[in-house]
């Protein structure tokens, strides 16, 4: 095993983190688009204080994420940037459109003409933003760019305009969705909203089951070689009723109210179905194109990399746990600092 | 637009504007904790109030700051993936020290923004001595990355051309490193100083005897003073690099065509015709290049004619920006001067009307000086992404049609500043309604 395997787990592992934390804040901005009823303006100030006070923390392992792929895998990220241009722009678009119209909404004048706009800014681009990123991991998933001789014979278009990326990209919305509906109804402590939120778990449980399904459906001609990864051998089959047993089970909590459970499962769920995407799609890191081996920098690069991360982890680790600590308190004590709430009053 | 073009526009543009709030956001939280230090030590709520105020428009550049950081670090592979195929290993080790520097500054801000009540006074303090020290190292590793472009150190290239082995340390101390780094850290201070100055002085015209803006302009032109003493003490240790390892961005940066084997005039002003490889109408100060560059009047100096044609940076737009940049300086250091007179005269803080007017337009001259700096140095780098090894226009994506993503940039980013401006403008006008209620 080389030291590239151990690269790319941290790779992957960062990206399970970012979907874990940054997805559920893309999350609750679908939920803010969606917030309905007589208790629509109280889920919005329960989604904008879930989301306020860490995210930009959170915003940190897509860029160790990049970081990762383009110190230790450079020719992965040249290809991948240079062939997925567009969705990976638009991406961008959305997330920095998101990020500023959040702070925006949170720091802007009462005026509810204005505030309306910033929210509406905010919501429309957290749909968007987690599309174009599970698109853009459906189409290095699916095998279909391909380059002989540095051209770009797939083109800049067809390897990401295609059923299956776009499935993806749904999929990854809808996960993302129902990753914080399931925090969300966890953490509100008012009755109603706890039952909002759970029911819009239940139906993005459904919408992350109908698109699982649809994804897979599309995976035989739109990624022939993962769809095979996906079904071949036990291990593969192993997984695939572990996700399956996780989503009953997750489905079954929510159902019988059991909010704690349900948020012990769902990132558990999520998990599962990074990780069995990483089993079927290994050794590559662009399907059929790039391996692990052949994409990564020379090996001190990799092993120095490993080594930083491993001793700057400790005292982030550290500090992370006593912001997170100090978050608590400042929510039990219900001060009125955060801002996020006020604004929204 | 050629394609080539438009990735440069796009990269300049993403640039220019993500630096605005990258040096905003290192000079803010510097405000921040001094004001909020001021108040534990003294009891003055007003400091108290600032500092408030400063935290929250540390929150907003922060987050745009943050956002358009991150879709930097996109950039450089969406535009120039020849350039990341090469440096990304390269530089590898300064980028993810800035991952942690930036995890780290957005952990301490959330402890200061929502941890007033939370924590300890001196602990508070202490978060926010943290976010600038973060924002800080943040700058500092990226500039070290920059430097590198200029002179690139610390690898070997295998014979297809990929990167062979990489020495990751003396790749991020080269030898341009330490003057760019010094000369930005204290720019950042100082363009802060100055917008926090131009700022305080248009409200406290408006609201005369405003002890608010009062502390935040004497703060200013105290900090802004130590730093317009520095900076031209750090300019001369990247003058000193840029003369040493890049020859042909000096004499651009001077507009200086012919070879002065006995020591170069200093230009000031002039436009020159690159068809006919001379500059006109510029004010010639004997010798002081020689002086400045080399510590010695009589040094040669090459000019461009000595290079090909294909090998020179656009010369025009390096020299102006480098003037402009150093007329910057001058705007700032003359505002101090008049400064430190008017406050010898009157024994108090100077708020005459005119000065304050003068201090509205001094503002923004820090923020231009940044910019034009950076113009100097990138497009005098030119036809180099990395100095001397790999070609602009070899690092370009082959992806075809790069004005639309330019044009969507561009919009983007016209609205956010547009936004942007307003809202902090409002942060920190005491009278406005919504200040009240802020936390």
């Amino acid at each position: 095993m080389g030291p590239e395997i151990a690269v790319a787990a941290v790779l992957f592992a960062a990206l399970v983190l970012y979907v874990l934390t940054g997805g559920a804040d893309f999350g609750g901005g679908v939920w803010d688009l969606l917030a309905t009823g007589p208790r629509a303006a109280a889920q919005r100030r329960v989604i904008a204080r879930a989301i306020g006070p860490i995210w930009e923390a959170n915003h940190v392992w897509l860029i160790l994420v990049i970081v990762l792929l383009f110190v230790c895998f450079p020719v992965a990220f040249a290809r991948i940037g240079t062939a997925l241009h567009w969705p990976l722009t638009l991406m961008l678009v959305g997330v920095v459109l998101r990020g500023s119209a959040f702070v925006f909404r949170t720091y802007d004048s009462r005026k509810d003409a204005v505030q309306a706009r910033w929210s509406r800014v905010f919501a429309g681009a957290s749909v968007f933003t987690p599309v174009m990123l599970g698109i853009s991991v459906g189409a290095v998933a699916s095998g279909a760019v391909r380059t002989t001789d540095g051209v770009y014979t797939s083109g800049f278009f067809a390897p990401w305009l295609a059923p299956f990326p776009l499935a993806v990209g749904f999929f990854t919305l809808a996960l993302f969705a129902l990753l914080a509906a399931v925090y969300l109804a966890d953490d509100v402590e008012d009755d109603a909203l706890r039952e909002d939120f759970r029911l819009r778990a239940l139906g993005a449980s459904a919408a992350v089951f109908v698109l699982a399904w649809v994804t897979f459906a599309v995976s035989g001609t739109g990624a022939p070689h993962l769809r095979a990864s996906l079904v071949g051998g036990p291990i593969a089959w192993t997984m695939q009723a572990v996700v399956g047993a996780c989503g009953v089970a997750l489905v079954g909590a929510l159902i019988t109210r059991r909010t704690r459970v349900a948020r012990i499962l769902a990132p558990i769920q999520v998990v599962l179905l990074v990780a069995g995407w990483g089993h079927a799609q290994f050794p590559w890191i662009l399907m059929d194109e790039l391996t692990l081996h052949d994409a990564a920098a020379p090996d001190n690069v990799l092993v120095g990399t490993v080594g930083v991360l491993a001793v700057g982890a400790v005292p982030l680790g550290l500090a992370y746990a006593w912001m997170i600590r100090v978050f608590r308190q400042a929510r039990l004590s219900g001060a009125p600092s955060a801002e996020a709430i006020e604004a929204n009053e | 637009m050629t394609d080539l073009l438009a990735a440069r526009s796009q990269m300049a543009l993403s640039l220019g504007f993500h630096m605005i709030f990258a040096t905003l956001g290192i000079g803010m939280p510097l405000f921040m904790v001094i004001a909020e230090g001021l108040w534990l030590r003294t009891g003055d709520a007003t400091w108290l109030k600032l500092a408030k105020a400063w935290s929250k428009g540390t929150a907003i550049l922060f987050a745009v700051g943050a956002v358009s950081g991150t879709a930097l670090s996109f950039e450089l592979g969406l535009l120039w993936p020849g350039f990341m195929e090469v440096a990304g290993p390269i530089i590898g080790l300064p980028f993810s020290l800035e991952g942690f520097a930036f995890f780290f500054e957005a952990i301490f801000l959330g402890v200061y923004l929502y941890g007033w009540e939370h924590v300890k006074p001196v602990v508070h303090w202490l978060a926010g001595l943290g976010v600038f020290v973060s924002g800080l190292m943040s700058g500092i590793f990226v500039v070290c990355a920059n430097a590198w472009m200029n002179t690139p150190t610390g690898f070997e290239l295998g014979p297809d051309g990929s990167v062979a082995i990489v020495r990751p340390l003396e790749a991020m101390l080269n030898p341009s490193a330490f003057g760019q780094t010094l000369h930005m850290s204290v720019a950042a201070i100082l363009a802060t100083a100055f917008a926090v100055l131009g700022v305080h002085a248009w409200l406290l015209r408006r609201t005369p005897g405003e002890p608010f803006h009062r502390r935040a302009i004497l703060l200013a032109l105290v900090v802004g003073g130590l730093s317009t003493v520095a900076q031209p003490l750090t300019g001369h240790f990247v003058g000193e690099a840029v003369a040493h390892n890049q020859p042909v961005k000096l004499a651009a940066l001077e507009g200086l065509w012919e070879s002065h084997p006995e020591g170069a005039p200093f230009s000031i002003g002039g436009w020159s015709d690159e068809e006919a490889g001379e500059q006109h109408y510029a004010l010639e100060i004997p010798y002081l290049l020689s002086v400045l560059a080399f510590s010695d009047p009589f040094h040669p100096v090459e000019g461009l004619r000595e290079v090909e044609p294909d090998l020179r940076p656009p010369v025009n737009v390096t020299h102006l920006a480098y003037q402009l940049m150093l007329a910057s300086m001058g705007v700032m250091a003359l505002t101090m001067g008049l400064a430190v007179v008017l406050a010898v005269r009157r024994r108090g803080l100077p708020d005459h009307p005119a000065f304050l007017a003068w201090c509205m337009f001094a503002g923004p001259w820090g923020i231009l000086g940044i910019e034009a700096g950076w113009t100097a140095t990138e497009v005098g780098r030119q036809p180099w992404v990395i100095q001397g090894v790999m070609r602009t226009s070899d690092a370009v994506t082959p992806m075809p049609g790069l004005a639309a993503p330019f044009a969507l940039f561009a919009l983007l980013y016209l609205v956010l500043g547009v936004v942007c401006a307003a809202l902090l403008f409002r942060q920190f006008d005491v009278h406005s309604p919504e200040h009240a209620h802020g936390p």
